[in-house]
């Protein structure tokens, strides 16, 4: 799912084209979806599998719709974008900051490099049972895993990005008598921006894998993760289908509304990446 | 605008394969709104004494004085111009770029801006105030560059091969431009190149280094007027004369090497 949603996210539409142009390009977007919603119809269809453990992509849409119209659905999906922002946001606050340090302090580096270094690579869910008996069932402990996990990324890329921050930049500033907080705020901080805008990229997928696992586990009352979770119970495989898309969607109106608004106004619009 | 002072001024690399001396013993002394370049082969210590000058180095003797006052790491009586396009800051436009060292000194807003804009004018980028760096070529970000170098007006402009890395045509231009913002500003300035006809156009002075170690061995005095021909005699005769003390006595006499454009 995340990789369908990066790879629409990689593939830009001129702002400017011509209709048919758009046109076409939608369709080049599209068009993996209906092959693959085509197939998935035809199977469902030939009765290979029960119905109830593959339903039609009907089902999976009478599903979604009447979760969303008696409620269920929205409520479902607001908790879990509560949970996943609250813990993202404190991840990036963190994360950038302790990031940003170990990139200026050398003993910041030397404290937290070998702690973030074998943390990192810990597959998030094996800390979910510890988080659970320490801060209980329910949302904080789902929270607080969401914010431990996603920093890590948060934290290797803002520290790769102030290292990575041109000499000569630094070097011309204080030619131009910037001190060390100005040079910090006007020089470290925009220079190491693609980076860590990178990082919290990455940051906020780590989020969405680990609070979709937690949500099962953390009997909370309410989230996707539970609500997928849940269903099995009854075999509504439609109504799984229906939380995974909800979850594709969220993904994607994040990347596109946030993430890549963020990067054009910034590193785009500054020839720091490209588009 | 003030004199400099470089008073047997050495530094010492510490490398792996042992200690190699960058500069040893300069004495230079540059007179206030004189425009001095420095040339010599790579490795000759040239861009260290710039770097030296401009506080980023310590020497490990000697000392330096602008104006009198001792230089102690980086200030802001210096402009520094590099030959890396790269030095511009690509998140913020030409304007600001140019505004950052009048922001830093504490200029107000209004003010800088104003400056700003009378210092891209000056360098003929006045259209593209509010460019960003990735959008304009190496030549006009040279320009960019300097212009911020010259904003909050140091006495003295530090450069280090700037337009070493233009095509030969925009150097041309870039080098009248140059010689057009040093007639206006008289800052004091030291030039550093590997292009002996940039360093005739330009100079009052040429210093010529030597490398292993970094050492000044002749300096050459340009007295021909302003704006100067490149193609007229006087004008060959002083390059085909750095050209002998940078070595290449015996081939200055060869056209394609006496036009200067081959690296010294």
């Amino acid at each position: 799912m995340r990789d369908a949603v990066t790879a629409i996210a990689a593939d830009h539409a001129p702002d400017r084209s011509h209709g048919s142009e758009r046109l076409r390009l939608i369709w080049h977007n599209i068009f993996p979806f209906v092959v693959v919603g085509a197939i998935w119809e035809i199977i469902a269809w030939t009765g290979i599998f029960p119905r109830r453990l593959f339903p039609t992509l009907e089902d999976v849409a009478t599903a979604f719709v009447n979760l969303t119209i008696t409620g269920i659905l929205p409520h479902h999906a607001i908790e879990t974008v509560i949970r996943l922002l609250t813990g993202f946001a404190l991840a990036a606050i963190v994360g950038v900051t302790i990031g940003v340090l170990m990139g200026r302090s050398r003993r910041a580096e030397d404290i937290f490099l070998p702690l973030v270094s074998i943390g990192a690579p810990i597959p998030g869910l094996a800390y979910a049972p510890l988080f659970l008996l320490w801060f209980g069932l329910g949302n904080l402990s789902s929270v607080l895993l969401v914010g431990f996990v996603s920093a890590f990324p948060i934290i290797f890329n803002s520290w790769t990005g102030v290292k990575a921050v041109k000499e000569i930049w630094v070097r011309s500033a204080q030619a131009m008598g910037a001190n060390d907080h100005r040079l910090f705020r006007h020089v470290i901080l925009p220079g190491a921006l693609p980076y860590i805008l990178t990082g919290l990229r990455l940051g906020l997928a780590q989020a969405w894998r680990i609070l979709v696992a937690v949500e099962m586990l953390a009997a909370v009352p309410w989230g996707l993760g539970w609500l997928i979770f849940g269903a099995r119970k009854f075999l509504n495989t439609d109504i799984m289908m229906a939380g995974i898309v909800v979850i594709a969607l969220i993904g994607i109106a994040l990347e596109k509304l946030v993430f890549q608004k963020i990067e054009n106004y910034t590193v785009v619009r500054w020839g720091m990446i490209s588009s | 605008m003030v004199p400099i002072e470089i008073r047997d001024v050495s530094l010492i690399y510490d490398t792996p394969g042992g200690k190699v001396p960058g500069v040893k013993d300069v004495t230079l002394n540059i007179s206030a709104s004189e425009f001095v370049c420095i040339v010599g082969p790579s490795g000759c210590g040239k861009s260290t004494l710039l770097n030296i000058v401009a506080g980023f180095l310590s020497p490990a003797a000697g000392e330096i004085r602008i104006g009198g006052k001792k230089v102690d790491g980086h200030g802001m009586d210096r402009g520094v111009v590099f030959q890396d396009f790269a030095q511009l800051f690509p998140w913020r436009t030409a304007l600001g770029n140019v505004a950052f060292g009048l922001e830093m000194k504490g200029v107000p807003k209004d003010e800088r801006e104003r400056i700003a804009h009378e210092q891209l004018r000056l360098v003929k980028l006045e259209k593209f105030t509010a460019s960003y760096p990735h959008h304009l070529s190496g030549g006009m970000q040279q320009r960019v560059a300097i212009a911020r170098a010259l904003a909050y007006n140091p006495a003295v402009l530090l450069m280090d091969e700037p337009f070493a890395a233009l095509d030969a045509l925009t150097r041309d231009d870039m080098q009248r431009l140059l010689a057009d913002v040093w007639r206006e500003t008289r800052k004091t300035v030291i030039y550093v190149t590997h292009n002996v006809s940039e360093a005739v156009y330009l100079a009052d002075r040429v210093i010529v280094m030597t490398p292993h170690p970094g050492t000044v061995k002749a300096e050459i005095r340009i007295p021909l007027p302003r704006p100067r021909d490149p193609l007229s005699v006087e004008f060959l005769d002083f390059q085909k004369e750095l050209l002998r003390h940078l070595g290449h006595g015996a081939s200055a006499s060869e056209p394609t090497k006496a036009n200067g454009k081959t690296t010294a």
